[in-house]
């Protein structure tokens, strides 16, 4: 009796925090890995949240922790990843939990979407039995059921004539027909979260399109909540409710999709958007790059960690050489988030006098 | 599939062929390059004391005097046809297949091998059963457990198989096992599997082991490397991320990887010894094919030799074949054609 009262409170507690909480929260999120050369911090203090339904976009260049920050929430990063912090997900904290619940909650809670489609799937399985896979391992169904759901699937995804070619192996697919299988592969249990961690990156630009608007109509369909992983601006902007930009392992920049092209505030934001073609403007003589590198992630630079590469690093008086800034709210009120020593009003000017009419 | 198997085993068979052309001409010759005459060859087929005449006359009966295209035809018709030798007291018949005929044991040599031929058959299943299933446990388990003390020791014994001759194991476990614990029977034990399949295993245990410690240690080597490569893939972490407990991610989606090239290995490594698992087989004095070479060899027994050297090349070319077919079946990728 005990027993079942104990369960029950149990049960209404984590409803309750499944009813107020936010869908996903991400607490302070640490993962670093020991190697022979030194810790590398390759997530270093993240945080944020995300509604069911809700898409974040996660930019950021390559090694800035986007992936490792996404197969963290998965618990995918390895036996050798020291990962700290907190996971909500639904109610459950997932740091703290062990492999094997964060293992059941994959597939069915939350799945995700790989870059390189031919080289995520196994080439010596037929499509539809690694999506069959999938889908009998959480639901109770025959052989011939869970087929008939995997054809339905490489339909709904827009794959032709899915019931001939459920039997095909990955290399008989095209580039795009492969990515639609994967996506077909992460949905087959009806994931509530879904990452996609760069699903376009391998594609062609026609094909790009068609796969960002498939997931955008998968996501109204199930209601899912998406994080969308990428280091594509245009992505971003098809896609976003909401937009973390990471740099070394730390968001610079957390807004509004609509505050971050329009109001962005992070020297790093600019030239993400600077060095984006743009067809809706005039065209000029050349994109500017960010210049230099991005650093080491076992030596970060003291300070903030893009002042090497920062064109405004000198106006701060030194702070951005030794102080590491904070992830502040710009004005209260607003769901606007930068890391950054300039003071907001020089930002907002600085953007609109100088970086915003070159775009 | 069919039509392939078709064309590989013609074009094995074209490829037996030149085998026996090459084997043949190193035989019968290289000694007639080196200088020898018919009559040196007929030496050894005739008594001590015959003269420079008897010894012609069994060249000629031989057939040595004949130009070398002759002998090799005379060879390739008793393939097909079979063929009459004279030994001297009588005609003796060898019946087609003729692999050559023996005029030192007066008998044909295809009887002879497949007689033998159980022998070697047992031995090296058995051995290639042991070292198989347990060259890819002990390899799997080492990758999946790197660095830890059952890897680094599983590594240090493979290291000493692949560098222990097998005629140093072989004496050791013999003296051991055998002449020492008396737990297992002396060299030269061999019952028919047909006889007494309990009796059949027993006698070979300390073969088997023996010859598949050898190779098993090369293959827990192969399998960790193949192993630690697979478990790097993008598809296994796929199948992770799907949420598949760890056991069916090894076992199902990066075995069946890792398992293809130690197949491919397999199935060589066994035509091979199919052919006669020469030294274990001395050391253990089993009657097989390899030590029916050693034999050959030792009284310069010319058409045994040339027998034993056409199986073991039947044999490591159906090998291929099988092992190519089954790579086509185990990898979807691979076409055949």
């Amino acid at each position: 009796m005990t027993e079942i009262l104990g369960e029950s409170t149990g049960r209404v507690e984590q409803d309750h925090r499944r009813a107020r909480g936010p869908f996903l929260e991400v607490k302070d999120l640490k993962i670093h890995f020991p190697t022979d050369d030194g810790l590398v911090k390759s997530v270093d203090g993240l945080n944020f949240t995300l509604e069911r339904g809700k898409t974040l976009g996660i930019v950021g260049e390559s090694g800035s922790g986007k992936s490792v920050s996404s197969l963290g929430i998965m618990g995918l990063n390895g036996t050798n990843a020291r990962t700290s912090g907190e996971i909500w997900l639904d109610g459950d904290e997932l740091v703290g939990s062990s492999a094997d619940f964060v293992r059941q909650l994959r597939g069915r809670k939350m799945a995700m979407i790989f870059q390189d489609p031919l080289s995520s799937m196994h080439p010596y399985y037929k499509v539809g039995a690694q999506i069959v896979e999938a889908y009998r391992l959480y639901n109770n169904v025959s052989k011939k059921q869970a087929r008939q759901h995997a054809i339905d699937l490489l339909g709904r995804v827009g794959i032709p004539e899915p019931a001939s070619r459920v039997d095909a192996y990955p290399h008989q697919f095209s580039g795009g027909m492969r990515q639609r299988a994967m996506i077909a592969m992460a949905l087959a249990c009806d994931p509530e979260l879904l990452i996609a961690d760069e699903p376009t990156t391998a594609l062609d630009v026609t094909v790009q399109a068609e796969i960002l608007d498939l997931i955008r109509d998968l996501q109204r369909e199930f209601g899912s909540a998406v994080i969308m992983i990428t280091h594509d601006l245009g992505v971003i902007a098809e896609l976003a409710d909401d937009v973390l930009v990471m740099y070394a392992g730390k968001a610079v920049e957390h807004a509004s999709a609509q505050d971050i092209f329009k109001r962005p505030e992070h020297p790093y934001t600019w030239g993400l958007l600077s060095s984006m073609p743009r067809m809706d403007r005039a065209r000029q003589e050349r994109l500017i790059p960010v210049t230099g590198t991005p650093p080491s992630l076992i030596h970060l630079p003291p300070g903030c960690s893009f002042n090497p590469r920062c064109p405004y690093c000198p106006l701060t008086d030194g702070r951005s050489l030794t102080e590491v800034p904070e992830l502040l709210q710009t004005r209260p009120g607003e769901a606007h988030f930068v890391a950054c020593h300039l003071p907001t009003s020089r930002r907002k000017q600085i953007w609109s006098e100088e970086v915003e009419p070159k775009l | 599939m069919f039509s392939y198997i078709v064309r590989r085993l013609v074009a094995a068979v074209f490829l037996i062929l030149a085998v026996s052309l090459i084997t043949f001409m190193i035989f019968f010759l290289v000694p007639r390059l080196a200088g020898a005459s018919a009559d040196d060859l007929a030496v050894r087929y005739v008594g001590k004391t015959a003269g420079a005449e008897q010894i012609h006359q069994q060249a000629v009966k031989m057939g040595f005097t004949d130009p070398l295209y002759v002998q090799y035809g005379h060879f390739l018709k008793g393939l097909v046809v079979g063929a009459d030798y004279d030994t001297g007291v009588g005609i003796d018949h060898c019946s087609a297949p003729c692999l050559g005929y023996s005029y030192q044991s007066q008998t044909p040599v295809l009887p002879e091998l497949l007689d033998r031929l159980p022998v070697t058959l047992s031995l090296a299943l058995g051995a290639g059963v042991i070292w198989l299933v347990s060259g890819v446990t002990v390899g799997v388990i080492s990758a999946l457990r790197r660095g830890t003390v059952f890897d680094r020791s599983a590594m240090t014994v493979a290291l000493a198989g692949v560098s222990l001759p097998i005629f140093f194991t072989a004496s050791l476990s013999l003296v051991l096992f055998s002449y020492t614990l008396h737990i297992f029977p002396a060299g030269g034990s061999y019952t028919p599997i047909t006889e007494n399949p309990a009796q059949w295993a027993y006698d070979l245990t300390l073969p088997w082991v023996t010859l598949s410690f050898l190779f098993a240690a090369g293959y827990a080597r192969l399998t960790r490397a193949g192993m630690l490569e697979t478990m790097g893939e993008d598809y296994v972490r796929t199948a992770r991320a799907k949420g598949l407990p760890e056991r069916t991610v090894v076992t199902k989606h990066a075995l069946r990887s890792t398992l293809t090239p130690v197949l491919t290995i397999f199935g060589l490594d066994l035509g091979v010894l199919l052919g006669g698992a020469v030294l274990t087989e001395t050391a253990f004095s089993l009657p097989g094919l390899g030590s029916y070479a050693i034999q050959a060899i030792d009284r310069n027994d010319l058409p045994k030799l040339l027998g034993v050297t056409m199986l073991i090349a039947i044999f490591v070319i159906l090998a291929n074949l099988v092992v190519d077919v089954l790579y086509a079946v185990v990898d979807p990728r691979v076409r055949l054609g």
